[in-house]
């Protein structure tokens, strides 16, 4: 546990030097708060770019920012180093991911606050984001383990990422998009939070939710068996 | 002398590329142990094998009595590690480095802030305490990483090309500093190819080619055992220079040059550990 707090700390340090990452962390909630206070007409429904930012944000930043951060320390070898000084895997892995989380969590604030909802509402908004951003930590994570090298990451990161950041939004203009991105994470949050005047996980949503992250942590296991690590 | 590392017809390969064959030697606790080839002989894959981060395909490995394979936090911790590239963070600055690892090895809070400045003055480098890693020479990059490998106070050192590609000053700071490891009873298993480092610093050497040992034993033997042509070099102070055969037909003339005190210097024509092994492999080190 000391160690996942010890590279959490490290991480933080980092942040403020990789404009890359601290990018993907604050883009979107930048992007809601000025598109919610400055795009307004009657044709949009309430909320509108907040629901679709915070759809975006999950399937993006998370993604992105963990499979960087690992694929870097594998090719620079400092993950290597980390293993043989007595890290374990999931040592690291809790804290990169708690250190993704928090800071996706933290966007997630500001997009709520610019959703102007109210406690409760609030709250339920904050638990569909956290669970959408774990679901994406476990896909990022098996995408940067699986790569040797950051550019390989990037590579493979970014149509996934678009992928899952751009179906909630397309599923809003084609039914039939709409009928297969239900099945994605990115998707069911975007409809968990559309429906956050009746604030509730159907049971669709938590066996769609769950399903995907089985599969990423399948994925991600594979990769873990594949990089050497194990 | 315990045996730290042991290897037993140890075998590796990539494919159908074998990198390692039947590689059997020991180092004992306190030793130099130098591997001495030039690139793509297989030295960065045996570290990796003894250091646990690679399973062998054949034989047997052991470091510190345990399977190589098997290796634990207990082995971990008594394994200091400098690889090829770096292993360090380019973003945080050299002291951040050295204080995350220090967290990492669970140095208490209070004692982080005295070791690191010791260290790095140690090192050479302490002025550049606040400077981004990515800023850093070669050299120094290559100081910062071998005082994060001492910093856990290692039993066993594993140094691949420690000095390769630095400057002759450089080069001596950290020979300067691996004695001193020595003297502490550290185990360094270094992989190099530059002949005098190994003749310099180890107290046994191994001779990689195509992954297998061609020679092993002391630096001095070895070149001795090769040492075909058996004369003794004398320069004159007149400039002559005269070769003898060293036996006892050399103690009379050599006895006159002493006695009329004529001898500017005198050297035996044992070849040097890179001419050894140009001697075996018909190819250099390089």
């Amino acid at each position: 546990m000391n160690h996942a707090i010890t590279i959490f700390k490290k991480q933080i340090k980092d942040t403020l030097k990789n404009k890359a990452i601290f990018i993907q962390f604050v883009m979107f909630p930048i992007m809601t708060l000025i598109m919610n206070n400055t795009i307004q007409f009657d044709e949009i429904p309430e909320n509108f770019f907040v629901l679709l930012f915070a759809a975006m944000y999950i399937g993006m930043a998370p993604l992105v920012s963990i499979s960087a951060i690992i694929s870097e320390e594998k090719e620079q070898n400092t993950l290597r180093v980390l293993l043989m000084s007595n890290v374990r895997p999931h040592e690291y892995l809790l804290g990169i991911g708690s250190y993704v989380w928090l800071f996706c969590m933290l966007g997630s604030g500001v997009i709520c606050i610019a959703g102007n909802y109210s406690l409760k509402e609030s709250a339920y908004f904050m638990l569909a984001m956290a669970v959408g951003i774990i679901a994406s930590l476990l896909l990022g994570a098996a995408i940067g383990t699986f790569s040797k090298t950051q550019m390989m990451a990037t590579s493979l990161s970014v149509p996934i990422m678009l992928l899952f950041s751009f179906l909630p939004m397309l599923s809003l203009f084609n039914n039939t998009i709409a009928k297969a991105a239900k099945f994605t994470y990115s998707e069911q949050i975007r409809l968990t939070l559309a429906g956050i005047s009746d604030p509730r996980f159907s049971g669709e949503s938590v066996c769609i939710l769950a399903a995907n992250m089985l599969l990423f942590s399948g994925l991600f296991a594979v990769a873990y068996k594949k990089s050497e690590l194990a | 002398m315990n045996d730290t590392i042991i290897t037993e017809n140890l075998s590796h390969n990539f494919g159908t590329h074998t990198v390692l064959e039947n590689i059997s030697f020991k180092v004992q606790e306190g030793e130099v142990f130098g591997l001495l080839g030039p690139s793509g002989a297989g030295k960065t894959t045996l570290i990796k094998i003894l250091t646990g981060q690679l399973k062998q395909k054949g034989g047997n490995a052991k470091l510190l009595g345990t399977d190589t394979g098997k290796l634990g936090k207990d082995e971990h911790a008594k394994i200091g590690t400098m690889m090829d590239n770096f292993g360090l963070y380019e973003r945080l600055s050299v002291y951040d480095n050295l204080a995350f690892y220090a967290e990492i090895y669970h140095v208490p809070h209070s004692a982080i802030s005295d070791m690191i400045t010791d260290i790095l003055k140690n090192m050479g480098l302490y002025e550049a305490r606040k400077t981004a890693v990515s800023r850093l020479s070669k050299g120094m990059k290559n100081r910062l990483s071998l005082a994060r490998a001492l910093m856990n106070n290692a039993k066993i050192l594993f140094l691949d090309e420690p000095t390769s590609g630095l400057d002759p000053a450089t080069t001596r700071e950290i020979h300067t500093v691996l004695q001193k490891q020595r003297a502490k009873g550290t185990t360094i298993f270094l992989t190099t190819h530059n002949m005098f480092e190994a003749e310099t610093l180890c107290d046994h050497v191994g001779l990689l080619s195509n992954g297998r040992i061609i020679e092993y034993g002391e630096p001095r033997k070895v070149c001795r055992k090769y040492n075909h042509l058996n004369r003794i070099q004398i320069t004159l102070k007149n400039g002559e220079v005269v070769s003898l055969e060293n036996n006892k037909a050399a103690a009379a003339p050599l006895t006159e040059y002493l006695e009329k005190d004529e001898i500017s210097a005198i050297h035996s024509t044992e070849p040097t550990l890179e001419s050894v092994f140009i001697e075996l492999t018909g190819k250099g080190l390089d």
